[in-house]
């Protein structure tokens, strides 16, 4: 054994000692707090100027304990995980090795068969944070995902009991996503349907950008409870704002400036892809204003359309992809008289029934009260133009 | 001697859900099932939809292998709609497939399959001069000095030394099975968080051109990433200087960090060149980050299979010959279990007739899967880097011959042993090597074709569902990380009838076929009952060669739906 590990930490001492024990200096800890705080800003804007919103978060954080994590993946592509693995914030492997114990994740786990499932039965127990990636599957007695023999159902029922705080990461763990697009073979539900009566934080998107991932672990980590939540449970510093209201194009689109087809003059001179069926203005999410993938782009800015991802029941209700989300107003065109040929039912009807979710007026009762869009009514969702929504009530208070 | 019964459930460090059920006698496997554990029916969710949308739906069957789908789905339909692309958008998909194909191997090495090879108890008690005298034996990356080693000694060690062992929680330390001294442990432990940090830099290829990863965005009939040199968005002068910067982070990684470090452990581990050896049929339909519209054709590598373990006779692959069998999986046929199906004429509904979960053992049944068995003219077929590797060689393909022989050579094995264990985790690092070649090449011609004023990257000409045919059938082929895959669509009146997917995993993890013939996995691990299993309540030799495959069961496992067939059996609520 190395000299170092005469001197472990306890957990009998701050975890701000620890670092320091670690050789992490306080400017490298507050630097850190300070990207944590730059992230997390709606929900500290009470709080002051971020220099002092860094220091709070260092005080909470430098004594807290490290936390026991246990991150299931259920019915599920890997791809939240993998997203998460990118986040340029909370690098992954501060993650692992200096701000949690996470005792129980099939990919990244050393540990396999009866090992992994000692440790997952050891870790409940336990007073634990519950990260969930992926959907369970409710028919045939839930012989659609199982691990170690157990359904996925049962596997998050057991891992739910004592967890602190969940959160459900991804469209799979929010809704169900693909799987639960229609007509949902597996009867695929999302992690906030089979545990009731508990607060569960959904980050939606498929996946979510990384740095939303780390900063929602960042935020519980130093406060202990959740950030600030819309209705469906997002939290507001990251989906409080439509992708449209902060969008690199959106002078062209005021302009009345559009790509009509891919690759076209407009394509290529930058301007707005709504003709070309970005669902920006239906979509509340980060993705302009935090960029994918330490910052580099996201996928309006790269030429594709935005594909609402972050928005519950995507692949029925924003399909066909390429196909305009009805009436919105067009600066310098008005209201197009095609826009309402393909409207909400034009969309619902389009898919020949695979569309049984978009049912105009669930949609509507969902989004009433959706927080603080700055502009556009959402028409394809069932709002009027004269409707100013406001903010929801705070599920984790 | 007594036969023991060994389930291992779940097998982590892999993408989904997999089970392995053995029976082992005297520290030998003597019988194995494999067992995909989830079903998720996205074919039978694509049907009725828009082709040009099926992409965004495929896709979504794995986010490790994230894109690949959507690059076989595109093809697909523009098979289908016989809808050529530009030039420039084949290069475009050509770089997002090399560089995820070389991410995915550099993470599969070090974050999922590292911990099988190195022992991280013994790394934390090496001499940190040591192991950065033996890295500079080996490789002239800058980072491997004794204070960093000394770090990352003391990072891993004050995270586990409080008793919360975090990922490192039941390890097999100390498992007699490990073999690298200490300084090698701690240089592959250094280089597991060194390629964490790698990757998410590296990765933002895929952001440049698809808009985000996991899951990058493509557009049938090219990409929606204009090319404009003198605009603030899209591909422009900064994005380019941008991709040259990581093409030469990424080929710099994989030829001083991943490629010498596997061959290093390689060496330690010889016996596994020989262990692990698995179905003699190998099949590959090019080089990888290769695809192609409809039935491949001559690329820089043809297509060929490698039947019954002559891996110098290479003969042409012929699709047709494929067929998927139900015979130990959950789904039902109606001519009955014995023969198989082509895709085309692929038929599956789910009937789930296991044990009603919690269960115990599955083995036992006829039928204890989700993954259908496809073979290949009746064999069951290896896929993956090993097969491209010996693909290639096998039509004198001059840089892969000359890598791989390099390769064996240092390990004092010939090219038969790239059927192993250790064969298949050698030719990941070969094929990245490779790779990178190739993504220089590629985005020179790219850059070459924009100075000629080629900036098209988006055909419009059959966009339009007007200009399709009333019905269509489209295949799309390509190399996967994992090995060979295909996406079957059938187009009517502008929407989807029929979606299938044959998926490299698929092949691999499959389980017993009408004839009792098992699939790859099983094989590798039963086949003569030569593996090894020292203690089964630690399976650290079944962990080694089930992750030479990389598994990727959440792409294993699909569902071929008939056109028109029987899938309303699934009840829809």
């Amino acid at each position: 054994m190395a000299p170092l590990l005469d001197d472990p930490w306890t957990g009998t001492e701050s975890f701000f000692d620890y670092l320091t024990r670690r050789g992490v200096s306080r400017r490298e800890f507050l630097g850190f707090c300070g990207r944590l705080a730059v992230l997390v800003g709606a929900g500290l804007a009470a709080t002051g100027p971020p220099a002092a919103a860094a220091r709070e978060i260092a005080r909470r954080l430098g004594s807290a304990q490290r936390p026991n994590v246990v991150w299931l993946q259920l019915q599920e592509c890997t791809g939240c995980l993998e997203s998460a693995l990118r986040s340029g914030s909370t690098p992954v492997d501060e993650l692992l090795l200096e701000l949690i114990s996470l005792d129980y994740n099939e990919l990244l786990m050393t540990a396999s068969g009866s090992e992994a499932n000692s440790l997952l039965a050891e870790a409940a127990q336990k007073p634990h944070l519950l990260i969930v990636n992926g959907s369970v599957p409710l028919k045939s007695h839930g012989a659609y995902c199982t691990i170690g023999g157990e359904s996925a159902e049962a596997v998050l029922k057991r891992a739910a009991q004592n967890a602190t705080a969940i959160i459900a990461v991804g469209a799979c763990a929010t809704y169900g996503s693909i799987q639960a697009a229609s007509p949902n073979p597996t009867g695929a539900v999302g992690v906030d349907d089979v545990i009731s009566g508990r607060p569960v934080v959904n980050i939606g998107g498929c996946p979510p950008i990384a740095e939303v991932i780390t900063a929602t672990i960042g935020y519980y980590l130093a406060y202990g409870h959740t950030p600030r939540l819309d209705d469906e449970g997002r939290p507001l510093f990251a989906y409080g704002q439509r992708i449209h209201d902060k969008c690199p194009r959106r002078a062209n689109f005021d302009a009345g400036q559009f790509a009509e087809r891919f690759d076209d003059e407009g394509a290529r001179k930058g301007y707005c892809l709504y003709q070309l069926g970005c669902k920006g203005p239906a979509t509340f999410a980060p993705c302009p204003t935090l960029e994918w993938n330490l910052g580099q782009s996201f996928p309006i800015k790269a030429g594709h359309p935005c594909l609402g991802c972050t928005e519950e029941q995507f692949f029925d209700r924003m399909t066909p992809f390429y196909q305009r989300v009805p009436d919105i107003p067009l600066p310098g065109i008005g209201v197009e008289s095609s826009a309402n040929v393909l409207g909400a039912a034009a969309v619902a009807a389009s898919t020949g029934g695979v569309a049984i979710h978009a049912a105009a007026t669930v949609i509507a009762r969902q989004r009433k009260r959706r927080s603080t869009p700055e502009s556009l009514p959402l028409a394809v969702l069932g709002e009027t133009g004269a409707e100013r929504p406001t903010e929801k009530r705070d599920k984790s208070g | 001697m007594a036969t023991q019964r060994v389930v291992i459930d779940p097998i982590t460090r892999i993408e989904g859900h997999l089970r392995i059920e053995l029976e082992t006698s005297g520290g030998r496997i003597t019988d194995a099932w494999a067992s995909a554990t989830q079903f998720r029916g996205i074919e039978t969710i694509l049907k009725g939809r828009d082709p040009r949308d099926a992409w965004a739906l495929a896709q979504r069957i794995c986010g490790v292998c994230t894109g690949i789908h959507a690059i076989a789905s595109v093809r697909a339909v523009e098979d289908a709609l016989d809808y050529p692309i530009p030039r420039q958008a084949e290069l475009i998909r050509s770089l997002v497939t090399a560089m995820g194909i070389v991410q995915d191997h550099v993470m599969h090495f070090y974050h999922l399959h590292a911990l099988d090879w190195v022992d991280v108890k013994s790394a934390l008690a090496a001499d940190p001069q040591a192991a950065a005298r033996l890295a500079a034996s080996v490789s002239p990356w800058p980072s491997n000095s004794a204070a960093w080693f000394r770090e990352v000694q003391q990072r891993v060690g004050a995270s586990v030394s409080g008793g919360q062992l975090g990922i490192f929680a039941g390890s097999y330390w100390g498992h007699p099975a490990y073999r690298l001294p200490p300084e090698a442990n701690l240089l592959a432990l250094a280089h597991y968080l060194e390629a964490l940090q790698w990757q998410r830099e590296i990765i933002r290829l895929h952001t440049i051109f698809g808009g985000k990863n996991p899951h990058p965005n493509f557009l049938v009939g090219g990409m929606a990433c204009s090319i404009n040199l003198d605009n603030q968005l899209g591909i422009n002068a900064v994005r380019l200087d941008e991709l040259t910067g990581l093409i030469g982070r990424a080929r710099r990684f994989v030829e001083e960090v991943y490629y010498p470090d596997v061959l290093a452990i390689a060496g330690f581990y010889r016996e596994y060149a020989a262990i692990g050896i698995s179905s003699p049929t190998l099949m590959a339909v090019g080089e990888s980050a290769f695809s192609c519209a409809g039935t491949p054709v001559a690329g820089e590598v043809r297509a060929g299979v490698l039947a019954d373990g002559n891996y110098e006779e290479l003969r042409p692959f012929e699709p047709a010959k494929i067929a998927e069998f139900v015979t130990s999986s959950w789904y039902a046929y109606p001519e009955g279990d014995k023969a198989g199906r082509h895709p085309w004429r692929g038929e599956t509904v789910p009937r789930y007739t296991g044990p009603r979960p919690p269960y115990g053992q599955i083995s036992d049944n006829v039928k204890y899967t989700w993954v259908k068995a496809p073979r290949y003219d009746g064999r069951a077929v290896q896929v993956g880097p090993n097969a491209r590797m010996l693909v290639a060689c096998a039509q004198g393909h001059k840089d892969a011959t000359r890598l791989v022989d390099d390769a064996l050579a240092g390990l004092g094995a010939g090219r038969e042993a790239l059927n192993s264990t250790l064969g298949r985790t050698l030719c990941r690092a070969v094929e990245s090597v490779l790779l990178c070649n190739r993504m220089d090449e590629w985005f020179r011609q790219f850059q070459e074709r924009i100075h000629a004023g080629d900036t098209a990257t988006f055909n419009p000409d059959k966009w339009d569902p007007a200009t399709w045919p009333k019905s269509a059938q489209g295949v799309g082929f390509t190399e996967a990380a994992r090995g060979t895959l295909s996406h079957w669509v059938e187009i009517e009146n502008g929407r989807i009838t029929r979606y299938q997917c044959v998926v490299p995993s698929t092949w691999n993890s499959s389980g017993r076929d009408a004839s009792g013939q098992p699939g790859p996995f099983e094989h590798a691990l039963a086949h003569r009952g030569h593996h090894p299993l020292l203690e089964p309540g630690r399976p650290l030799e079944v962990l080694r060669t089930i992750h030479s495959f990389d598994p990727c069961q959440s792409c294993a496992v699909h569902l071929l739906d008939p056109a028109g067939g029987t899938i309303g059996t699934v009840s829809v609520s």
